[in-house]
């Protein structure tokens, strides 16, 4: 049975990122198990954005958004004092499902720059309510009171624990994700990104299956907010300022949009150039900027895509 | 604090002024898009440009007026080095592509501005002869420079109108709007159109930001702060359209200017002022948003779109 | 167990600095970081007698990119200390993690009132000031002159809320307007207008950066400069007076520093800060180079020896270096006890805008929430 490089490569990848931590304890550098999972936090977003960006053509400038709402409906219930994992991610889902539906409802009633700069907008919205709550910090934020805790499973506060149920929670999503693409769900949401009055014709309410993916896409946004609350231990507005939109979207074009595992290569690649970019020079970004034009205008498939050949995409 | 009549028409005024500020940007903004397709996010970029020319040339020449005069085709040929060098390949590409893109461009200029001219703000003044007053009416003192903005707007629209619909390049620019494949088979140059419709928004958004200039913070960045709002103006006046753009703007600059001014007074009358302090205060900074969403609830093309089809 | 007085080891001390260095606030950090390096000059490139090595981190004005950062010098470069900071919220999120993990943590900007009060710690230092001390030094000023009928205007975050209650603290009079308005607005022609409808008899603002060069330049331009007098804090700086010049002549700002303070160790400091970097000096760039003389006087005191934390506590504690503000002491929640002084915007003899000090308006002044530190020595 031959092997296809895609499988290579996502074989290659899973083995890496489980043995980030023993090596780091290995050579005594702690710090990698931090920052590599803080990568697989975002990786988690980008996918999430995936869904609905790559397979589904919308381009959510708002998609930060989910990962403010994530991350303070861990923060506020810790606050006062509630810090059961279940009932903060549970929350964190839910509440980010209902503000896709919300938002999604709205905003894919339009298309194209309308599209992008209402889901801007929303983003915007909920940023500026986020500063003016001032009990929980207002521009400040607040810091998280304890990482959420999940009775006697695992202790989050160990940091190679949580960075393996970050990891668990990155392949089953990449796994379900996987899934929903190849299922009918996800054939008419691609068929509609591909041509929306043919998928009507053929009967199906394309409003509506979009509308799903694009609350699928912000559950999923919730969560990975939800673990940055953890990771940082802090949380602010910030998050769901556009630009961070702009970033996560960034990860989804480097890796390879529409293909799933591609973001989550984005989102390292991305992080670690600014961490080293960052140290060599403060003018760092007059470099990264002309690297995300050359990806946009020469890497279509983006660095998945680079890796992988003409399977990068399935189907 | 008691709301005269006098203190309406004042931020009416300013909520003109303002307007025509967003009009000068949006009005090249739109036009780029409607024409060539195209999202240019680096558009606040060239403002940028723009003011910094302006700021250096005045420097130079010891004149406002020559110092704005020269910004104008200098900030015209970075646009038109721009277009050629790095935005041909995108007029093929979809927007996302062209908004990632054209980003990338802005952190590129951003830093080339901080490397030249560093990264503290740089001294800009209104001339003289422009910074007194005038009396608009008796009790309503408006400032020369912020009505000279409003003249220098209109001059532009009606520059435009008539370009627009009186000469043979608007017709070929309005011709591309519509349908930019048929006029390419008439045998228009579509590359120099495009060439020169880019250059005439680069020339717009540095007009834009040279009179911007002595008012607000010249520094790098400073053209990302104006960009989301210009990008409401375009969205909900419809892309392509000059009266869009002007209509857009005008509803933009006095909501915003409005709101700012009177929506805790007004609130203040229907709940306690600590309360209407914070509502205010949030439906201020929202209320530009809030209208945008209002508007692309009932016609999602925007109020005046330039094309029948999207 | 005694051993000769040479150190311990050739062990060099590392210090992590975090602070902004690109992006529109990267000026701020570029005057940390020369202020660091000039003072590492002064030093001799040596801390307390051993080599040093400086960890640069850009924060990007992010909470968790600064925790990052902050991680990363604890875990990786495992430093002795991290200092730098400008903004509050990156100083919540990244100082407990450094003391948490048991290592100091010098703060040379932001003064958040949580780190002052319940949250302060034995490991955690500042150079600088509480958030609120400067605003009330100015409402003191300007009870004191029973100025009455005051405009207040901030914007509309934590800081600008900070700063308009520190100023309420001690200014008692009447106050006809307070307006906060969106972070990051460039045109002010409409609050402008409805300041000038309320008649005050002053105005106090607070808007820092780019706001506060455009609200000066718009507030000169709509005539009111001669007409009410303006107040302010953190507005007008030796950044931005070069880009507003004139319009902020006449200006009054309320400080525990200014280029012009008469002592010896300020004076080098501004000289030759002159001379290598060619700007004036900020007060950003004074408390940075107080950090590190403030590390030195400590690591020298306890001749080296790294490990010994208690020794280095107490050694700050004596604030036994040469402050480029003068002498002061350490409040129980080792925020400095300083003066403030009332500075006035003029031109000096070769017609350059320069930041002048008027007056004392504090001496000693002590901030307001030490009360709430459960630390006592």
């Amino acid at each position: 049975m031959a092997i296809s490089r895609r499988t290579i490569a996502l074989a290659t990848g899973g083995v890496a990122l489980a043995l980030v931590p023993p090596i780091a304890a290995l050579t005594n550098q702690p710090f990698y198990v931090d920052l590599f999972r803080r990568m697989m936090i975002f990786a988690i977003a980008a996918v999430s954005l995936d869904l609905i960006l790559g397979y589904g053509g919308m381009v959510s400038f708002g998609h930060a958004a989910y990962l403010g709402i994530g991350a303070y409906a861990v923060g506020i219930p810790a606050f006062h004092g509630v810090e059961s994992g279940w009932l903060q991610w549970g929350l964190a889902i839910a509440a980010s499902a209902l503000a896709a539906l919300v938002i999604g409802a709205i905003s894919l009633r339009t298309s194209g720059v309308s599209f992008i700069m209402i889901t801007l907008a929303f983003a915007q919205m909920l940023y500026y309510l986020g500063i003016s709550l001032e009990t929980y910090g207002g521009d400040n934020g607040m810091r998280l009171a304890g990482r959420s805790r999940f009775g006697g499973l695992v202790d989050l506060r160990e940091p190679t624990v949580f960075y393996y149920v970050v990891l668990a929670i990155l392949i089953l999503f990449l796994g379900l994700g996987s899934r929903l693409v190849a299922s009918r769900f996800g054939m008419v949401v691609r068929a509609a990104k591909s041509n929306e009055p043919r998928a009507r014709a053929i009967g199906f309410s394309p409003l509506r299956y979009k509308l799903t993916a694009f609350v699928m896409a912000g559950s999923g946004g919730g969560l990975a907010g939800a673990l940055l609350a953890n990771q940082t231990e802090y949380l602010t507005p910030d998050f769901m300022h556009w630009t961070r939109s702009g970033e996560i979207m960034f990860m989804v074009i480097l890796g390879g949009m529409g293909t799933l595992f591609g973001p989550v290569i984005g989102a390292v690649v991305l992080l670690l150039l600014e961490d080293v970019l960052s140290a060599l020079t403060a003018h760092w970004q007059i470099i990264l900027g002309p690297i995300l034009i050359l990806v946009v205008l020469f890497a279509k498939r983006g660095l998945f895509g680079l890796l992988v050949g003409p399977e990068a995409r399935d189907g | 604090m008691s709301i005269s009549l006098a203190l309406v028409l004042e931020q009416t005024l300013n909520g003109l002024q303002y307007g025509v500020m967003l009009f000068l940007m949006a009005a090249g903004l739109t036009l780029v898009f409607g024409i060539m397709n195209l999202v240019n996010l680096a558009h606040g970029s060239l403002y940028m440009v723009g003011a910094y020319l302006a700021t250096a040339f005045t420097e130079r020449t010891g004149s406002f007026v020559l110092g704005v005069a020269l910004a104008l085709p200098a900030t015209l040929l970075v646009g038109v080095v721009v277009e050629v060098v790095a935005l041909r390949t995108l007029y093929e590409r979809d927007h996302l592509d062209q908004v990632l893109a054209t980003f990338g461009l802005i952190l590129f200029f951003n830093e080339l501005i901080a490397i030249i001219w560093g990264r503290a703000a740089i001294f800009t003044s209104v001339p003289q002869f422009l910074s007194g007053h005038f009396r608009v009416l008796p009790g309503l003192p408006y400032p020369t420079y912020r009505a000279v903005i409003i003249l220098v707007g209109v001059a532009v629209a009606i520059l435009l109108w008539v370009l627009v619909t009186h000469t043979r390049l608007g017709m070929r620019i309005r011709a591309g709007a519509s349908n930019r494949t048929m006029i390419a088979a008439l045998g228009v140059d579509i590359r120099l159109l495009y060439t020169l419709v880019f250059g005439l928004g680069a020339a717009l958004a540095g007009l834009a930001g040279a009179m911007a200039g002595p008012l607000y913070s010249v520094q790098p960045g400073m053209g990302e702060a104006i960009l989301i709002q210009v990008f409401v103006v375009i969205v909900i006046g419809g892309i392509g359209s000059i009266r869009g753009a002007i209509v857009g703007a005008i509803v933009v600059g006095m909501a915003d200017t409005l709101g700012r001014a009177f929506l805790k007074p007004m609130l203040a009358t229907v709940i306690s002022p600590p309360a209407a302090d914070k509502a205010g205060s949030a439906l201020a900074s929202m209320s530009i948003y809030l209208l945008m969403a209002a508007v692309l609830f009932f016609r999602p093309e925007g109020l005046f779109p330039a094309r029948s089809r999207s | 167990m005694a051993l000769a007085a040479a150190p311990a080891s050739a062990q060099a001390v590392k210090i992590g600095f975090i602070t902004t260095l690109s992006g529109p606030q990267g000026i701020i950090g570029e005057h940390m970081k020369n202020s660091v390096e000039l003072a590492l000059d002064h030093l001799g490139r040596k801390i307390g007698g051993l080599d040093v090595e400086v960890i640069y981190g850009d924060d990007q004005v992010k909470p968790d990119v600064g925790k990052q950062l902050a991680d990363e010098m604890l875990k990786k470069h495992k430093v002795h200390f991290v200092s730098g900071i400008i903004w509050s919220n990156v100083m919540l999120a990244v100082a407990p993690t450094v003391t948490g993990a048991g290592t100091f943590m010098i703060g040379t900007n932001a003064g958040p009132h949580e780190l002052a009060g319940k949250m302060c710690h034995e490991l955690f230092f500042t150079t600088s000031w509480q958030n609120d001390q400067t605003p009330e030094a100015m409402g003191k000023y300007m009870q004191d002159q029973n100025i009455t009928d005051v405009y207040a205007m901030a914007p509309n975050y934590a800081a600008g809320k900070d700063m308009v209650s520190g100023f309420k603290r001690y200014f008692k009079n009447k106050i006809v307007g307070e307006v906060y308005t969106q972070l990051g607005q460039q045109d002010y022609q409409a609050e402008i207008s409805q300041l000038r409808a309320a008649n005050p008899k002053a105005v106090f603002v607070f808007y820092p950066g780019g706001m506060g060069i455009q609200f000066l330049k718009q507030y000169a331009q709509a005539g009111l400069r001669n007409q009410i007098p303006l107040y302010s804090v953190y507005t007008v700086d030796e950044i931005s007076l070069p880009a507003v010049k004139e319009a902020a002549l006449g200006q009054f700002e309320t400080r525990y520093w200014s280029p012009d303070l008469k002592n010896e160790a300020n004076q080098k400091f501004v000289t030759e800060y002159r001379k290598k970097y060619g700007k004036m000096p900020v007060f950003y760039g004074a408390q940075s180079y107080d950090g590190i003389m403030l590390i030195d006087s400590a690591v020298r005191a306890v001749k080296g020896d790294l490990t010994n934390k208690k020794g280095m506590i107490a050694a700050m504690r004596q604030v036994d270096y040469k402050s480029t503000r003068g002498p002061y002491k350490y409040n129980v929640n080792h925020f400095p006890i300083e003066n403030f002084y009332l500075l006035k915007a003029v031109q000096d003899p070769g017609g350059e805008l320069v930041m002048q000090i008027q007056r004392t308006v504090f001496e000693g002044h002590k901030d307001s929430y030490a009360g709430e530190c459960p630390m006592k020595w």
